[in-house]
This record gives C-alpha cells, sequence and structure tokens, in this order.
C-alpha cells in the first residue's frame, strides 16, 4: 500500500490532526478570533468531506500495518464527532466570557476530534492507547483552559483522575498482550475464542481493568466521581464536548474491544463481562438520577444527568455482552439521538450564561417568554433525555431496552426494570426544570436571542431530535450497517 | 378515516401554536373547528362499523420502524373494533366538550387550546392503535399535555398534582414497557391481533410476572386502591376541561388496555389472578364510595366518586364472562359521559359562585333551574337510575360477576347505596333548600358554549339509557372474541 493510501484511510483524522497545527501556527501569522474560527470550520468541514470520500469510494480494511481499520463503524463515529466538534466552535460564537481570546483553544478542540477519529478506528491495542491519551491530554488542557479557579481545578481533577484511569487502562492491556502476545485485537479475539483453561481468570481480570479504564471516558459508575466537578468548572463548551463527544469515543473503543476483541457474544468471557457492565449500569443510572434531583446547578445537573443517561446507554452494552443482535446497533442510536440532545441541551445553558448569566435553575424561570427559541428546544432536549415521545430520547430508550430483553436473559428483564423506573425517576428533574421555564414568571423581562450561528445550530438539533422521533430508519440503518462491521468473525 | 382522527387535533393544535400573538382569540375558533370535525369523524367512525364484520376495521396499516435484521419492528396500524369505537366516540365527543368548556380561558389562550388538542390526538391514538409500541408511544404522549394543563391553569396546588399525576403515571408505563417488550421478543412481533391469535405460552421471566408488569399501568390509570392517590388531587386542581378529560376518557385508557391487551394476550394468568383483581375492585369501589361520603369540595367528590365507579370496571372484568366485559366496557363510557356532565356542571357552577365548598351553597336550583336540572339528572345517572346509561351498565356489571365473584359483588351493590347517600346529599344541600342570599344575583347558564356541552352530554345519557341497544350491540361485538379467548383458558 502507497503512504498517500495509507494515508487516505486515515484521512479524516489526519485532517483534524494537520489542522490542528495549521490553526496553531496561523494565528501567529493574523492573531484575530475570525480567521482562527473560519480555518477551524474549514479543517472540520474537510474533515467530514474526507470521510465522505471514504465513505463513497468505499475503502475498508486495515491500514498502517494493521495498527488502524477503516469501516463503517469508524465512519459512524467521525461523522458523530465532526458533528459535535462542529456545533462545539460555532457555539463559541456567543463569546466566551470565561475565555480569552486563544487559538490553542480550537487547535487542542481539532487535536481532541482527531484523535478520537482515530480511536474509533484503532484495531490494536497500542494505538488504541496512543488515541485515548491524544485525546485526554488535549481535554485535560481544554477543561482548565479558562485559567480561573473553578476551571484550573476542573482540568487538575480531570487530569489527575485521568491519569489513574489511563494506568489502569494500560494494566489491563498489558494482562491481553502477556497472555495473547499479540496488541491486535483480531489476535486477541482468536485467542479468546481457542484460550486454554488456565489463563480464564488472568482473561477475565484483563477485561476486568480495561473496562475499568474505559469506564473514565463513558462516565459510569463508579468511575464516575470527577464528571460533575469538571463539568461544572469546565467552561461549558468545553463541557458540551466532554459530555458528548469524549463520551461518544469512550463507548466507540468500548464497543470495538469488548464485542470485536472478544469475538461476538459467545465466548466464555461475554457472560462474565456482560454481568459486569450490567451491575455497573443500574449502579450509573440509580447513582445518577438520585444526584440529579439535588442539583440547583444546571450544569452539575446535566453532568449528573449524562452519568444516569450512561447507565441507559451501558444498558445496551450490556446487551451486546449477553449476544443481542440489536445491542451494538442499539448502542450507536442511542449516540446519535444522545449527541443531537445533548449538544442543543447544553448550546442552549451556553446562550443563557452568556446572555444573561445565569447557571441556576431557578436562573430560567420565566425563559419561554424571554427567548422562546432558546427555552424550546432547551424543552425538546430535556422531553428526549427523559424519554418521551416524539423525541428521539424516546425511541433510543426503547431500542436499547428492547435490546437488553432481547439477549433472552432474564435477568437482563430486570435490569429493564430497573432502567425504566429510573426513566420516571428522571421525569422529575427534567420536568421541573422544564416547569420552571415555562411557569415561573421571570425576574426581568427582557428578551434576549442568540446568535444567529447558534440558532442555526440550536434548530437542526431540534429538527434531529424530533426527525429521528418520528422516522427513526435512516439513524437506525446507518447504526446497523456500523454495526455489522464491528464483528472480527472467526478466522 | 382513523388517522384522520386521530391527527386532526394535532394539526388543528399546530395551526393555533403557528398564530401570530395578536390573533391568539382565533385559537378558540381553530380549537372548536378541528374537533367539531374530529366529533363527526368519530360519529361517522362509530356509525359505519360494519355489525357483522369479524375483526378490526378501518385499518390503516404501514411499516413505521424497521432495525435491519434485528427483529425490531414496529408498525403502524390503526383500527377499531366494537370495544375501542365506543370510545372513539366518546374521545370525540369530549374533546368537543372541553374545547367548549374552556370558551372562557384568558390566560395564555394559544397554548392553552394547544394543548388540550395535542391531548386529544394522544388519547385517540390509544384507543385505536394496534400494535404495542405505538400503543405505548401515545400513552405516554398523553404525559406532557396533562403536566401542563394541570400545572398551569389548575388551581390549588397544581404543580404538586401535575408532577405526582406525571410520576404515577410514568412509573406504571414504565413497568407496560418491560412487559411489553418480553412479550415482543417472545412472539416476534408488537402486533395486538397477532399476538391475541398466537398468545405466547412461556416468556424470558414467568408470565405471571408480565401480567403483572403490563397491568400494573392499567390499574395506575384506572385507578385503583392503592395507586388511586393521585386522582383526587390531579382532578382537583386540573381546571374543568381538563377534569372532563381526564375523567371522561383518559382513566377509560386503563380499562381499555386491560380488555385490549392484557386479557386477550394473558388470558391464563387473567384467569389465575381474577379472584385478587375482584377482590381489589370490590375494594375499590367501598373505599372510594367511603371516601366520597367525606368530601365537602364537589370537585373533590366527583373525583373520588370516580375511584368508586371505575372499581366497577374491574370488577366486570374479574367475572371474565361475556357479560361482565360487556357491562366494564358499557361503564366506561357511560361513567365517561356523566363524569364528564358532572365535572362541567361543576365547572359552570364554579365560574358563577367561586366556591366549590358544599356548605357554602344552598337552593341553587332557584337562581339556576336549568344547571339544577342537569346537575340532577347526571346525578341520578351516576347512581345507576334505570332509563339513564349508568344502570344499564352497572346492572351489567353486576349480572356478569354475581355468579363467579358472589361476595365481592355484594360488598360492590353496597358501593351503589352509598352512592345515592353521596349524590342525593350533595345534591340536596347544593340545589334544594332555602334560597341563600349571598347567591341571590346569580345567572343560570345560558351562555351557547356551555349549554351546547351540556346538551351533548345529555343526549348520550338518555340515549343509551333510553335504548341501550344502540350502544350495547356494538359493544357486544367488541366483547364477544376477547370473552372467548378468556373463557377458553379458565
Amino acid at each position: 500500500m502507497n503512504w498517500y493510501e495509507q494515508i487516505h484511510h486515515i484521512g479524516p483524522a489526519f485532517a483534524l490532526l494537520l489542522g490542528a497545527g495549521i490553526v496553531m501556527t496561523a494565528d501567529l501569522i493574523a492573531p484575530r478570533r475570525a480567521p482562527v474560527v473560519a480555518l477551524t470550520i474549514l479543517v472540520l468541514v474537510a474533515a467530514g468531506v474526507w470521510a465522505i470520500v471514504q465513505a463513497a469510494s468505499g475503502i475498508e480494511g486495515p491500514a498502517l500495518a494493521g495498527a488502524v481499520v477503516v469501516d463503517r463503524f469508524a465512519l459512524f463515529f467521525a461523522f458523530l464527532l465532526i458533528f459535535v466538534a462542529l456545533a462545539v466552535v460555532i457555539a463559541t460564537s456567543e463569546g466566551l466570557a470565561r475565555v480569552q481570546h486563544r487559538p490553542e483553544f480550537f487547535a487542542l478542540l481539532l487535536t481532541a476530534t482527531g484523535a478520537m477519529v482515530l480511536l474509533a478506528q484503532s484495531n490494536d491495542l497500542i494505538a488504541i492507547f496512543v488515541a485515548l491519551e491524544t485525546t485526554s491530554i488535549a481535554q485535560f488542557v481544554l477543561a482548565g483552559i479558562a485559567r480561573d479557579d473553578r476551571s484550573s481545578e476542573a482540568g487538575i481533577k480531570y487530569l489527575l483522575s485521568g491519569a489513574v484511569a489511563a494506568a489502569v487502562l494500560l494494566y489491563g492491556f498489558a494482562f491481553l498482550f502477556g497472555l495473547s502476545g499479540t496488541t491486535s485485537l483480531e489476535g486477541i479475539a482468536a485467542f479468546v475464542r481457542t484460550g486454554s483453561d488456565g489463563t480464564q481468570l488472568a482473561l477475565v481480570l484483563g477485561f476486568v481493568l480495561v473496562a475499568a479504564g474505559l469506564g473514565f471516558k463513558m462516565s459510569i459508575a463508579p468511575f464516575q466521581a470527577w464528571v460533575p466537578d469538571v463539568y461544572e468548572g469546565s467552561p461549558t463548551t468545553v463541557t458540551t464536548f466532554l459530555s458528548v463527544a469524549s463520551k461518544a469515543a469512550g463507548f466507540a473503543i468500548a464497543l470495538r474491544i469488548f464485542y470485536g476483541g472478544l469475538g461476538g457474544g459467545d465466548t466464555f468471557i461475554a457472560e462474565h463481562w456482560a454481568a459486569l457492565i450490567a451491575v455497573l449500569a443500574a449502579a450509573s443510572m440509580c447513582f445518577g438520577n438520585a444526584a440529579a434531583i439535588l442539583q440547583t446547578n444546571v450544569k452539575r445537573l446535566l453532568a449528573y444527568s449524562s452519568i444516569a443517561q450512561a447507565g441507559n446507554i451501558a444498558v445496551g452494552l450490556a446487551a451486546v455482552a449477553a449476544g443481542s443482535v440489536a445491542g451494538p446497533s442499539a448502542v450507536l442510536f442511542f449516540l446519535g439521538a444522545y449527541a443531537a440532545t445533548n449538544v442543543g441541551a447544553f448550546l442552549c445553558v451556553i446562550v443563557v450564561a452568556e446572555r444573561i448569566g445565569v447557571e441556576d435553575v431557578s436562573g430560567y424561570a420565566g425563559l419561554m417568554k424571554r427567548s422562546p427559541l432558546v427555552a424550546g428546544v432547551l424543552a425538546l432536549c430535556l422531553l428526549s433525555l427523559t424519554g418521551i415521545p416524539p423525541a428521539a430520547g424516546f425511541l433510543a430508550k426503547l431500542y436499547v431496552f428492547n435490546s437488553a430483553v432481547q439477549s433472552g436473559h432474564d435477568w437482563l428483564v430486570w435490569l429493564v426494570v430497573i432502567a425504566v423506573l429510573n426513566s420516571a425517576v428522571s421525569a422529575f428533574y427534567y420536568l421541573r426544570w422544564v416547569r420552571t421555564m415555562v411557569l415561573d414568571e421571570p425576574a426581568d423581562e427582557a428578551p434576549f436571542h442568540a446568535t444567529a450561528p447558534v440558532q442555526a445550530v440550536l434548530g437542526l438539533a431540534a429538527l434531529a431530535v424530533l426527525f429521528f422521533g418520528v422516522i427513526p430508519t435512516p439513524l437506525l440503518d446507518a447504526a446497523q450497517r456500523a454495526a455489522e462491521t464491528l464483528i472480527i468473525a472467526p478466522p | 378515516m382513523l388517522s384522520v382522527f386521530v391527527f386532526l387535533p394535532a394539526v388543528g393544535a399546530l395551526l393555533i401554536a403557528t398564530l401570530p400573538r395578536h390573533r391568539t382569540a382565533d385559537a378558540r375558533w381553530i380549537a372548536l373547528f378541528f374537533s367539531t370535525i374530529t366529533f363527526i369523524v368519530g360519529i361517522v367512525i362509530f356509525a359505519r362499523l360494519d355489525h357483522a364484520a369479524e375483526g378490526y376495521q378501518m385499518v390503516d396499516h404501514f411499516e413505521w420502524i424497521r432495525a435491519g435484521d434485528t427483529g425490531f419492528a414496529v408498525q403502524y396500524v390503526l383500527g377499531v373494533d366494537g370495544l375501542s369505537a365506543p370510545l372513539v366516540l366518546l374521545t370525540g365527543l369530549l374533546g368537543l366538550a372541553s374545547v367548549l368548556v374552556s370558551w372562557r380561558i384568558e390566560l395564555r389562550v394559544k397554548e392553552y387550546f394547544a394543548w388540550l388538542l395535542l391531548l386529544e390526538t394522544a388519547v385517540a391514538g390509544v384507543f385505536t392503535s394496534l400494535d404495542l409500541i405505538q400503543f405505548f408511544f401515545f400513552w405516554e404522549l398523553e404525559l406532557l399535555p396533562m403536566y401542563m394543563l394541570i400545572s398551569i391553569w389548575g388551581s390549588g396546588r397544581p404543580r404538586y398534582s401535575a408532577m405526582k399525576f406525571l410520576l404515577f403515571t410514568m412509573a406504571g408505563s414504565a413497568l407496560m414497557l418491560a412487559g411489553f417488550l418480553v412479550l415482543g421478543l417472545q412472539a416476534g412481533t408488537f402486533d395486538i391481533a397477532a399476538l391475541t391469535a398466537n398468545p405466547p405460552a412461556e416468556a424470558l421471566v414467568p408470565l405471571s410476572i408480565v401480567f403483572w408488569l403490563i397491568i400494573a399501568a392499567f390499574l395506575v390509570k384506572l385507578p385503583v386502591f392503592p395507586v388511586h392517590t393521585w386522582l383526587p388531587d390531579a382532578h382537583t386542581d386540573a381546571p374543568t376541561a381538563v377534569s372532563v378529560m381526564l375523567a371522561g376518557v383518559l382513566l377509560k385508557m386503563g380499562g381499555y388496555g386491560i380488555l385490549r391487551i392484557v386479557l386477550p394476550i394473558l388470558p391464563g394468568e387473567a384467569q389465575d389472578f381474577r379472584v385478587i383483581l375482584a377482590a381489589i375492585a370490590a375494594f375499590s369501589v367501598i373505599y372510594g364510595a367511603i371516601l366520597t361520603l367525606q368530601q365537602r369540595d364537589l370537585k373533590r367528590l366527583v373525583a373520588y366518586s370516580s375511584v368508586s365507579h371505575m372499581g366497577y370496571v374491574l370488577l366486570g372484568v374479574s367475572a371474565m364472562g361475556a357479560a361482565g366485559l360487556s357491562g366494564a366496557a358499557l361503564q366506561m363510557f357511560s361513567h365517561g359521559v356523566i363524569t364528564g356532565l358532572l365535572f362541567i356542571v361543576v365547572g359552570v357552577m364554579y365560574d358563577r359562585t367561586h366556591t366549590r365548598q358544599i356548605s357554602d351553597l344552598s337552593g341553587l336550583l332557584h337562581q339556576m333551574p336549568l344547571l339544577g336540572l342537569v346537575a340532577i339528572i347526571a346525578g341520578f345517572a351516576a347512581l345507576g337510575l334505570p332509563a339513564l346509561s349508568g344502570f344499564v351498565a352497572e346492572f351489567a356489571v353486576f349480572a356478569g360477576s354475581l355468579q363467579v365473584h358472589p361476595a365481592a359483588t355484594i360488598i360492590s351493590v353496597f358501593g351503589v347505596v352509598l352512592a345515592a347517600g353521596y349524590i342525593l346529599w350533595a345534591v340536596q344541600r347544593v340545589f334544594t333548600g332555602p334560597a341563600d342570599e349571598r347567591w341571590s344575583g346569580l345567572g343560570d347558564a345560558t351562555e351557547w358554549y356551555e349549554l351546547t356541552a351540556m346538551a351533548a352530554m345529555l343526549v348520550f345519557i338518555i340515549g343509551v339509557g333510553v335504548y341501550p341497544r344502540l350502544l350495547t350491540d356494538v359493544v357486544e361485538l367488541g366483547i364477544e372474541p376477547i370473552a372467548l379467548i378468556v373463557q377458553a383458558a379458565a
């Protein structure tokens, strides 16, 4: 394979990482905000176009000596991550009260996105670790970029807990490599299928450590302790990125390792980690929802809610482990719906924080009168997070829960019962927020608007939430096709 | 046809939502127009039902969601039979009545009518959906309009009541969803007709658990003791029109769900637990009636009486025979119009007197002869006097259940006695007796919208009472196949 074919295989990630460097340099030449933002958007669009070209030209298969692989699964995440990054960049047009003009913000965002795209297509333990660390380090800096106390604290907290998680993950990788003698996921999958009896315990231990390390990225309990503080302290644009992109990347690689690396749901190890993930999912949902009820700060509320939502996705992950055919596509569909929903919700939070300087739920009183668009989109997104039709969140939850039941294990039915009851609990705090916006009298009647680009993104997110809630088939098909490429066929 | 019936109100809601600000008053007329057309479509559906045909009629069907080859497929399928046709008619009637009695709403007019119409769409969807997931979709769609209607336009403690309503319903429906998914996995389809034809003999978890998961949502909605506590709060604090919709059609979703889904798909389990259901029913009848006797607030009185009256529905169901099931279906329809009318009367009265305390009111028949007459007829219908629709329904329920559950039936009959007590007492206190000076300036119900709403309801109450076959023929058409399935499982 030629060098340019190699590059074509990692095209989007290559464009993003190269673009990060260009953005950094461009600021030296023209130190103004507009060209930097324009360039960043250009880079993201270029990466998106490259991904489209990849999809259209139908290239598939491994590259870079097997370290990465191009498949529909990777492309699904490439599109998802680029969409989120684009939304975040546009959100900065609301002004970043706490972040001065910093080109490194955009360069780091591109770096983090590029590494995530690479992560989603990594097919080798070393590539996975390098991509994961690249994106993590970029995000540590992003969390602390505002250079005030809260942001610095968030950055340091994220860095320290992230370092521990990385160490645990690496430890797990060491087990897998030591046992199987290979770093490629295919090799590990082959080893798991044929593995001799004596190695089972060590193999389970290795996978448990990997699950712990990835649990940090996916923000599922009990690896969630960093989430509220980091989400609250980081600039909200960064929080948006963390809660959607970072989590999606975490689930992407978890699917790739556990589903691909384990050779499907029929190996001895599958039932072990199905049970493990099921317990973690239940814990995330119960803890996240219980804690979210007590929150008054919207960013903390959304942080706990995102822990609970991670629990919902993990139900799908457990279904994957338990051998449900619909499991992987359910997780992907949920992530797609969740991305649109959470981007919408966080953008509304950004607008409100920038325009009227409010981060408390009580400050949202009467928002429907002051800014019908922002309040309307936020209300729709909160309904979607609750799982009320016709928003996309309803079908996403339904599909994930269905995939869990479909696995044919009766104990997963009980996990679904826990999950649906948690949805009912979450209605309490999501709808309390909606009620505040619709019902309460505003302290200040002055209307406000988001900037035009942000309005466009809000409209798009709301449209996506409604569209996929009523006509989910396009997204379901995409998720389905992406999931099909995931499983590594037995040799 | 059915799709038109279901989505016409939603179209009206969309239209109202896009009205410019200076034309908000037009929202009333748009809502009236759409709910009237919907009602007419409902009448046409009811009238066009072929009494000789079997199965579902006027079916609209296409595939809604298909997730590749994972076996997850949801259909869009609407259809009516003898069980749902009366409820379709009822939805149209009460949808129109609720728009009429809301004519004087001044607060956020646009939003109000939009939510009201959306609510009608959701309820209509529940009564006509023939796919479990689609059914659930509409079931959940109803939550938000109700929540908004109670919490914005309610009185008293509207936020508390609205949230309580929401959490009770969602907890119930959450369990129902789990049950649906298990059924769907077992049968490979969510189609109600297919599941009815081939009920699963076993499932991932014991079918008895599936039975309780699913029926939990319906018992909450019905509601029966001990999950009824949301109802008095929601009713009392809701605006009149919402009380009308809540009592008239939303509670029927519970009974309908049991008859449409639980009995045909899980007949064996229903038979196993029928004694428990009968016990819950009898207890609800008496408990609801005793609580009703203690109420001082007219609206709470009507609300608690619903708990008692919906107990009859469950009693009829628990008899698991054709007579009892028909009685349950009839009781749903007749309670819908009667209690709807009672809430309208209370609302009209409250508009004039601004009190609902029974102790404050006296001799209103002097000032409001017409309203008093309507209230007395509705009250007599509620206590099951012959020649009014309540009698037909309650008689059928008791006739059906006496053989099967003698004890529960005899206990429940006392509910009728208690009903006579609280209704006659309330009517006597409020309407008869000496005229109170405080109320001497009151006018009768004279507004066209009030009169139209009340007249429409009375036509159905008296019509069904005098000529029950109008309704019973249709109901029996729908109940017969269900009764056959249930009896075969005995």
